[in-house]
């Protein structure tokens, strides 16, 4: 894989997810496609040539020059609040990709997959549910995602129809408030709370952890102490500015 | 043609000379693992080098504390973006192990606990560029940032600083290690911005 060179994109959807992050729909002209779970780095600049560059998830994977990234604001970030607030269709940045050639899904393999995401973790797993959906793989596959409350879920709609046969099987967890009805705990995650909606680790799943640094470690330790192989659990985590 | 990002600059940080380019500055210290954090007592530590002939030379966590420490001050750089400046370490230099070391290898293997590898050619780890670090600001390691004692190389992009390090084999050729294999530059530096192949 050979990145190449920024390229020119022009956003050409924007659509609110939750009440601070927002789903980018971007055309890139010649891109290559990536894998589920890559990410890119976005450049950004202003009139007076100030440059600024961060690195987001693909929500999106395969091949085609249109790509999907999903932004949550952070209050005192430079870049995000431009790409959740500001930006529009139409208007241009560049991009650099795809990147990472670990923490990615390829069809072809036999064993379960467990995914677990933890707010906006969530995005490089999306890609991977759609992946496994589209390769009729999804049988084997489960999401356990944790939010804060129902509207922190990004891609809230999209996974409630993932539970249509042929889906992805989705364990949702709440962590500050739970939608009505809800009769299960909400809190963080606990090793109850992971034995009940993870493959069991006698099953050697590989596992995708994404999420808040706090959220990885504390999810990755729990697994490791449930006796999945630590070779076998894959993170990524986001932490800073 | 020069691609403008309408209305993008309102909230601009400050720009540092110090700061490499594509890099902005975090105060907070973020992660990047692959994979679940290992919990490594120093009474199971050990630090050893394999030369190029298969000779090894290795230190228990006593041993190696009873080698020349010294105190880092540095600017450390994320292939993520972000960079941290001036950070406080105290460890051991490679020059101080190589001391102990015969070799005419050119390139370095890390090796680190829970499988981590990276490449480091000799000529960044030797010079006074680089050290085995068991302190950051004035504590202990965390876990989570490579604790009991990771791999300091400041130089270069973060991710050749390994983490849980346990030794170095070294070698006449290089040869890509975790990262590198998995999209990263061989090399890393930050300056000419060797972040992917």
């Amino acid at each position: 894989m050979t990145v190449g060179g920024w390229r020119p994109a022009r956003i050409a959807e924007v659509a609110d997810a939750t009440p601070s992050a927002r789903v980018l729909r971007l055309t890139v002209p010649g891109w290559p496609g990536s894998d589920a779970g890559q990410h890119v780095d976005v450049r950004l600049t202003a009139e007076d040539g100030y440059q600024a560059v961060r690195s987001y998830s693909l929500g999106s994977y395969g091949a085609g020059e249109s790509i999907e990234l999903a932004v949550d604001e952070i209050p005192d970030g430079e870049v995000s609040p431009y790409l959740v607030r500001d930006v529009r269709p139409g208007d241009e940045l560049e991009v650099k990709g795809p990147l990472g050639g670990y923490f990615v899904w390829r069809p072809g393999g036999a064993g379960p997959v467990q995914l677990i995401a933890g707010g906006s973790g969530i995005v490089p797993l999306m890609a991977i549910v759609r992946a496994a959906t589209d390769a009729s793989a999804s049988a084997s596959f489960r999401l356990l995602y944790s939010v804060r409350g129902p509207e922190n879920a990004i891609y809230r709609d999209e996974l409630a129809r993932t539970v249509d046969p042929g889906g992805v099987a989705v364990t949702w967890a709440y962590t500050r408030s739970a939608p009505s009805g809800w009769t299960e705990r909400v809190g963080r995650l606990d090793d109850d709370a992971l034995r009940a909606a993870v493959w069991e680790s006698d099953r050697e799943p590989v596992v995708y952890v994404c999420g808040p640094t706090g959220f990885v470690e504390h999810v990755a330790d729990a697994l490791v102490r449930l006796g999945h192989a630590p070779g076998r659990i894959k993170t990524e985590r986001f932490g800073g500015a | 043609m020069a691609v403008f990002s309408r209305g993008f600059g309102a909230r601009r940080r400050e720009t540092d000379p110090q700061l490499p380019p594509g890099q902005y500055l975090t105060e907070d210290f973020p992660v990047l693992s692959a994979g679940p954090t290992p919990r490594i007592d120093t009474s199971d530590w050990s630090f050893a080098v394999r030369n190029e002939n298969g000779d090894l030379v290795s230190w228990t966590w006593d041993e190696f504390m009873a080698l020349p420490i010294d105190d880092v001050t540095t600017d450390i750089h994320c292939v993520t973006r972000w960079s941290k400046l001036g950070t406080s370490w105290r460890g051991v230099s490679l020059d101080t192990v190589f001391d102990h070391v015969a070799t005419d290898a050119s390139f370095a293997m890390a090796h680190s606990y829970g499988g981590y590898t990276t490449n480091v050619p000799l000529e960044d780890l030797l010079g006074g560029k680089a050290w085995v670090a068991f302190e950051f600001d004035g504590e202990p390691l965390d876990p989570e940032h490579g604790g009991p004692a990771r791999l300091l190389v400041p130089h270069l992009y973060f991710w050749k600083s390994a983490k849980w390090v346990r030794g170095l084999t070294l070698m006449d050729d290089d040869e890509p290690g975790f990262w590198e294999q998995n999209g990263y530059h061989l090399h890393g530096d930050p300056w000419t911005e060797e972040r992917y192949w």
